[in-house]
């Protein structure tokens, strides 16, 4: 099943296997670039998850494989929240693989796994990170969706009714 | 890497919107009653099932959250709870806001790396001339 979600526009979020969902976003920069800006922390510091007051508190990098990463940012409330994991591929600038896990887990199984692809075409990046979740059980309590149909079902679903459109009834 | 920012919305809540949405009947119903309250037979009216049959997909609504019954106690319509079918939407577009603000903030630090590299476009040590 794949589904792509609505209304995404430049972002992509989409589900390529049960167990899976994935991002994909277009950046304006050769991938070396981007990959640095993905991998250093000086540079993460100014994008990843600083918004309404929340600030790295730790941001650490160590880009080997076997090597660990850990992020901890701080809200303005001095309340904390922290993730982490373990490089297991890196080739730059083109692919990362590491696992990631919480502090305060939010999905069950454990440690899920991120792939990180770049690709370079025209001067321009096309970033996937895909994560890849214990089993479908657990990467649908991430979408918040119990049933086969898939998240996007549901959301169309969920327009109609909001569009207050008059029943199609058969 | 899905820091904070949404996942604020309760789980089972969302379980069991999505699950009393994935049929065509209750979303009917539902599209039903966004145009106002109904009574139970006024809702069974158009489809080709039983009461006893929309009674128990109100009941599946009802304990959902999305519907809930009003004051006229003969008539007991039903009436559209719009909040769980907003928080719903919420989650989803709030993870894709969520990544879409730190990747614009990614574009606008990308161009000052840009610029800063144009500047002075020997970076690495080997390459510089002087």
């Amino acid at each position: 099943m794949k589904i792509a979600v609505k209304h995404a526009g430049k972002l992509q979020v989409s589900t390529p296997s049960e167990r899976e969902i994935a991002m994909t976003r277009v950046f304006d920069a050769p991938r070396n670039m981007v990959f640095d800006a993905w991998t250093k922390p000086e540079l993460l510091k100014r994008w990843l998850g600083v918004f309404g007051g929340w600030k790295f508190a730790i941001c650490e990098v160590d880009l080997k494989v076997g090597g660990k990463y850990r992020y901890v940012w701080r809200g303005s409330d001095g309340k904390e929240m922290g993730m982490g994991g373990i490089y297991r591929e890196i080739v730059r600038p083109e692919r990362i693989v590491c696992t990631e896990r919480f502090d305060e887990p939010w999905y069950e199984g454990g440690d899920a796994l991120d792939t990180t692809v770049f690709v370079e075409k025209g001067k321009r990046t096309t970033v996937t990170t895909t994560v890849l979740y214990a089993s479908k059980q657990v990467r649908d309590s991430v979408l918040k969706s119990p049933m086969e149909g898939g998240v996007a079902k549901s959301y169309d679903a969920l327009d109609d009714v909001l569009a207050s459109m008059p029943a199609k009834n058969k | 890497m899905q820091p904070p920012g949404y996942g604020q919305v309760n789980p089972a809540r969302l379980d069991a919107t999505f699950a009393a949405l994935a049929d065509p009947t209750r979303r009917a119903i539902l599209a039903r009653l966004a145009s106002g309250e109904a009574s139970v037979a006024e809702l069974a009216k158009p489809f080709a099932v039983s009461q006893p049959a929309i009674s128990k997909h109100l009941k599946v609504l009802e304990r959902a959250g999305l519907i809930s019954r009003g004051r006229d106690a003969q008539r007991r319509p039903r009436r559209l709870e719009a909040k769980p079918l907003a928080e719903a939407t919420e989650w989803l577009e709030r993870y894709r806001e969520y990544w879409e603000e730190n990747f614009q903030r990614l574009d606008a630090l990308l161009r000052e790396m840009k610029i800063s590299q144009k500047k002075r476009p020997h970076t690495k040590r080997k390459e510089d001339s002087r």
